[in-house]
């Protein structure tokens, strides 16, 4: 199967779309060899500004940037954008709805030897909580390109998260700002998902049929806007809803989509994401599977959920 | 631009006090210390320093303004009013609900003002911002930033010194407003910020040997005859301030940082300050 990495995708994107955008401007906080958007330095060193370890200031930095018809890109790891630069997209960035791209790379447990210091599973909570901002969870390294060109043609803030590692390339349609995409259609059961468990979700769909259970699966790649119509369509369709996420089951995915059907139609859900812990260093592939997220892992709640609502 | 001479300006200031208090008094809220220490920088630098034009509020070129100790809102709001960027009266909705003037200024929604601000610290990285894109534009304009103790207290405004001394835009003026009383006490109780000029020095600021009185109008063009020699910036000017300036019992104090003007202040602060305002205008 061929892999891409997203920060690769980033940084070439980046240097792509600079040859002919000169109010792009790129800042990072001295992680730029690593999320790639020093790629974008090389190219145009007078556009891109290393603001040493220090989020908070950069961001700031970018919405001064911004209320002066420049379009800044700030790049870092997303754990310390979300956090070490929470008042900052909070009060300036997206208060005043500037037109800043919050690019996150290292999401989720993508960081996986660094540890729960450097892994980023509350970003998606924090970040879909504030108004006017745009959230996207691009599932493979196209759709980060097609993400950052929509990003910096809207008006408003947009946070893009990115997972450190190269992940498999899918046939599928590039992310669309307020799009799902329905990925495969079935009867018994939704999943919704967005990042890299896309992949893992297919997986599992393909076991489910084995078993006779049709899953509809929908990338909800843009977070925020969430494409509501197709959640409802779909859970009206299948009568219950599985979300997957690389992210807390607190405040991301799962609660989106909840909030949007305990409103109008109340299904039976689960939820597969990380459950209220801090996480720990490991290979990544090991950590995913030993928080929860894994093919065995969707298809068993899938399958319970289905049992509990043809009960 | 009309232009004023500097008693005309003092006596500007002090108007812009007596305003700025009675607002305050018929609101029930708002931040008289920090309105008046600004009282002087502001309104210099609106009606002798900047290059602006209240009738085209964004025209690109325009001189920005942030006034990062946001709380001082009242008095920024009455400069903005007399300049012609908000209608007369607008200052009497402050803090009303549905209106354009916030509890802390509101870019969005109030005409003149560059940036919200509120949350401390912020202001210094927005302005190095602007004038990092200043410096790419034909017709450069200068980036201000009024700071308070709370603001420094912050670290991000040092991340920001920091940052500006290696990106070094010449546009870019910190005026520190250093009244050296923040909300819980004295600022050398809470959080002490002296040798400050030797702390900007340190930080490749351009930075006079001395503060300048910044209530004192003659004084504050002084410190802008020391900034136009700097060829390269950053650069920072100090003024010696007094929170709650112009009435006794709020002078120097951080009981009168926030606390509401009630009938029998206003009746003891009017006084004085028509005292002095009579003093400027005779002159």
């Amino acid at each position: 199967m061929e892999t891409k990495g997203m920060r690769d995708a980033f940084g070439a994107a980046l240097v792509e779309i600079g040859k002919s955008n000169d109010k792009l401007m790129v800042l990072d906080a001295d992680v730029s060899s690593s999320t790639r958007s020093g790629l974008f330095g090389k190219a145009y060193p007078d556009r891109f500004f290393n603001v040493g370890v220090a989020e908070a200031n950069m961001v700031d930095i970018a919405a001064g940037m911004a209320t002066c018809g420049y379009r800044p890109v700030v790049s870092a790891f997303a754990i310390f954008l979300a956090l070490k630069a929470t008042d900052q997209i909070r009060n300036v960035v997206c208060y005043n709805n500037l037109n800043v791209i919050i690019a996150g790379g290292y999401s989720g447990l993508s960081d996986s030897f660094d540890g729960a210091s450097h892994q980023s599973i509350t970003d998606l909570a924090i970040m879909r909580a504030f108004p006017n901002m745009t959230v996207l969870v691009p599932a493979h390294a196209d759709d980060v390109t097609s993400a950052l060109e929509q990003a910096l043609n809207i008006n408003g803030p947009v946070y893009i998260r990115m997972c450190r590692n190269p992940s498999p390339v899918l046939n599928k349609k590039p992310l669309m700002i307020g799009k799902a995409e329905i990925l495969a259609e079935g009867k018994n059961v939704t999943i919704g998902a967005c990042g890299i468990t896309i992949p893992m979700v297919l997986e599992a769909a393909g076991l489910l049929a084995e078993k006779g259970i049709a899953a509809d699966v929908l990338d909800l790649g843009s977070l925020k806007p969430l494409d509501i119509d197709a959640i409802l369509t779909s859970a009206k369709k299948t009568g219950c809803f599985l979300t997957v996420e690389e992210h807390s089951i607190h405040g991301g995915l799962g609660s989106a989509v909840s909030e949007v059907l305990v409103k109008s139609n109340p299904v039976p859900m689960d939820f597969v994401g990380i459950d209220d812990c801090f996480t720990e260093s490991g290979p990544y592939v090991d950590l995913l599977d030993k928080y929860g997220i894994s093919v065995t892992a969707i298809v068993a709640k899938a399958e319970a959920l289905v049992g509990k609502t043809s009960q | 631009m009309k232009t004023h001479t500097n008693k005309q300006l003092q006596a500007l200031a002090q108007q812009f006090r007596i305003d700025v208090i009675e607002t305050l008094h018929s609101k029930g809220t708002g931040h008289w210390g920090g309105s008046s220490s600004v009282a002087e920088i502001l309104t210099y630098l609106y009606f002798k320093q900047m290059n602006i034009r209240p009738e085209q509020p964004d025209w690109s070129d325009r001189d920005r303004l942030i006034l990062s100790k946001g709380h001082a809102s009242p008095m920024l709001y009455r400069i903005l009013e007399e300049k012609g960027y908000l209608k007369k009266g607008t200052l009497s909705s402050f803090r009303d609900l549905n209106s354009s003037l916030q509890g802390h200024p509101c870019m969005n929604k109030t005409s003149g003002v560059e940036m919200s601000t509120g949350a401390l610290g912020h202001g210094l990285s927005v302005g190095l911002g602007m004038s990092l894109m200043a410096a790419r534009n034909e017709h450069p304009f200068k980036t201000f930033v009024i700071v308070g103790e709370g603001c420094l207290n912050e670290g991000q405004s040092w991340e920001a010194i920091m940052a500006a001394g290696k990106f070094a835009p010449k546009d870019l003026v910190l005026l520190v407003d250093y009244n050296k009383v923040q909300l819980d006490g004295h600022s050398k109780d809470i959080m002490p910020l002296d040798p400050l000029v030797d702390k900007f020095k340190a930080f490749n600021w351009n930075v006079a040997n001395q503060s300048f009185n910044g209530h004192d109008i003659d004084e504050i063009e002084k410190s802008f005859k020391w900034l136009n020699t700097q060829i390269s910036g950053p650069s920072v000017i100090i003024y010696d301030t007094t929170k709650g300036k112009g009435v006794d019992f709020t002078e120097d104090t951080h009981i009168w940082h926030g606390s509401p003007v009630g009938d029998e202040h206003l009746k003891k602060a009017l006084p004085q300050l028509k005292t002095v305002l009579s003093k400027w205008e005779d002159e």
